[in-house]
């Protein structure tokens, strides 16, 4: 065993009882060093999802170990922080307070870090803005932002740019790897999109469903900033997608949500 | 090159604030005028309907003699001790047994036995224990005020998103954080209208208290009319109690307005 940041051996979930089992996730094995970008990737129903509640925390039951620092994850926590599909903003606090949530404000180290943040996430001059002022993609920085804070060992990220328009994704994207880059935040990511997981990723993981289990892992040696219009990018693309193919029983069409 | 045709998104004009404010006149403006005229034209009885003008004057009476506003003093101190005391406890009560299920089968099903004992049937019982005095007028009070707080806290806090009770555990809020900066925010427009409604409760309180056991304030004034078959006087503690409710109330509305700021909803 190595020293890896995050380490998942032999994780089994399966939900329902009985007849009706559903096997969500099955034999997962990963491995994730510090200052990685990792991007998960699979269809609908493959249980990214789950995998990404499971080292967060938020879902228990399964069997197998994870360890986080070399600690079992008991519980959800600063220390893995956590982008939902959705801001899930407090919509009675500004964006400062968002950011700070249950810190105060009025610490001078909260009020300084909080700033630099502002900064980082490209919000000056929305500090009191309201979350139903803000657009989809700043309510996401700040919900970046927030989890920043907290000076998390790892930024879990499920789906975060999902429900936002092609631009607007496309900008988050380099945000994201900005920040990536300024803080040097080991990060998973799940996403559907094949697109932006080898734009961000250090290594694409492809997840194939019922059972959840990881199909192939492809890794990503192209140097940042990345174009996704240049031939390299495209057949790193296509070496992804051909794994996709591979793996899947069913017809895969390139935008079926996939 | 066509001709280019302008098209406007044609906009219902807003009403002003004072032509709102005019609207809601209309009809208190027109039933006080049909009345005073009903009345001159002895049309109805001087002695069971006075003429608001009549009315007016007796009032004016009354506070040129300082009377009205010492009983106004007593009547309002009154409701608001019993609001606060009753409000208070209504929102501790619906904050505690919002949180917890188990506290709500404890304690919940007593909540709503006292709830269903109408105000009328223990105001017996709490003269034998207090006496005529505050302490019973006050626990009549806050008894009308405990529960639209309570039930209005308690139903907030069930609506909470559960979304974002997940955010709180991530970002690892204390107990004492979770319901300052979720759960009480989060249930505060239901807070608020139970506020509102306590309010409107506290005044009925007072009412029934003040008429049936007072020597001051307005329900004992009201009363007292009432022996000497003083109507206009009993007519300005009608009208007073309108007025001091709808005050009351737009306070609170007021309230609302900055506390719910945040809020992206439907403005009507």
């Amino acid at each position: 065993m190595g020293n890896a940041l995050l380490e998942i051996n032999q994780l089994n979930k399966s939900f329902g009882r009985s007849k009706n089992i559903v096997h969500a996730l099955k034999d997962i094995e990963l491995a994730i060093e510090e200052g990685e970008l990792v991007t998960i990737i699979g269809p609908s129903g493959c249980g990214k999802s789950t995998l990404l509640r499971i080292i967060a925390g938020l879902d228990g039951e399964y069997t197998g170990k994870v360890t986080l620092a070399g600690e079992a994850i008991k519980g959800p926590g600063i220390d893995k922080g956590f982008i939902f599909q959705e801001h899930r903003l407090f919509p009675w606090l500004t964006v400062e307070k968002n950011i700070a949530s249950d810190l105060s404000l009025s610490d001078k180290d909260v009020r300084r870090r909080v700033d630099e943040l502002i900064e980082l996430v490209k919000l000056k001059g929305f500090e009191k803005a309201y979350p139903k002022e803000l657009s989809g993609g700043m309510a996401q920085r700040v919900a970046i932002a927030r989890a920043l804070l907290r000076n998390p060992k790892i930024l879990l990220l499920d789906e975060p740019f999902g429900a936002l328009d092609a631009f607007t994704r496309a900008h988050m994207q380099e945000v994201l790897l900005e920040i990536w880059r300024a803080n040097k935040t080991t990060m998973i990511f799940v996403t559907h999109d094949i697109d932006e997981a080898v734009f961000l990723a250090n290594r694409v993981i492809i997840l194939k469903p019922r059972p959840g289990e990881i199909s192939a892992v492809v890794p990503v040696e192209l140097p940042y900033p990345r174009q996704k219009a240049t031939p390299i990018f495209q057949s790193l693309r296509l070496q992804v997608l051909s794994r996709f193919e591979q793996t899947e029983e069913f017809a895969f069409t390139e935008g079926a949500g996939i | 090159m066509n001709e280019m045709s302008h098209y406007a998104i044609e906009k219902e004009k807003a009403p002003g604030k004072w032509a709102l404010a005019g609207l809601a006149l209309i009809l208190p403006a027109a039933v006080l005028v049909l009345w005073q005229l009903l009345g001159q034209y002895g049309y109805i009885s001087q002695l069971l309907f006075p003429t608001p003008y009549a009315i007016a004057a007796s009032a004016v009476d009354l506070a040129a003699s300082g009377e009205l506003w010492q009983h106004i003093q007593i009547s309002s101190l009154r409701a608001l001790t019993g609001y606060a005391l009753g409000g208070a406890l209504g929102l501790a009560f619906g904050i505690l047994i919002g949180q917890f299920r188990r506290a709500e089968k404890l304690l919940d099903p007593t909540i709503q036995m006292v709830r269903m004992i109408p105000s009328l049937a223990i105001i017996p019982l709490f003269i034998l224990w207090f006496g005529i005095g505050e302490e019973s007028k006050i626990l009549i009070i806050a008894k009308s005020a405990f529960f639209p707080l309570y039930i209005n806290t308690f139903l907030g806090i069930r609506n909470v998103d559960n979304k974002l009770y997940e955010v709180a555990r991530v970002l690892e809020f204390s107990h004492y954080k979770r319901i300052v900066k979720l759960i009480v925010p989060a249930a505060l427009p239901n807070i608020i209208l139970g506020a509102r409604l306590s309010a409107g409760l506290s005044w009925l309180g007072l009412v029934v208290a003040e008429l049936i056991a007072s020597t001051s304030g307005i329900g004992y004034m009201m009363s007292d009319a009432r022996q000497f078959a003083d109507t206009p006087v009993v007519f300005v503690g009608i009208f007073l109690f309108a007025i001091l409710g709808l005050a009351t109330d737009w306070l609170l509305t007021l309230l609302e307005r900055r506390l719910l700021s945040w809020k992206d909803r439907f403005t009507g």
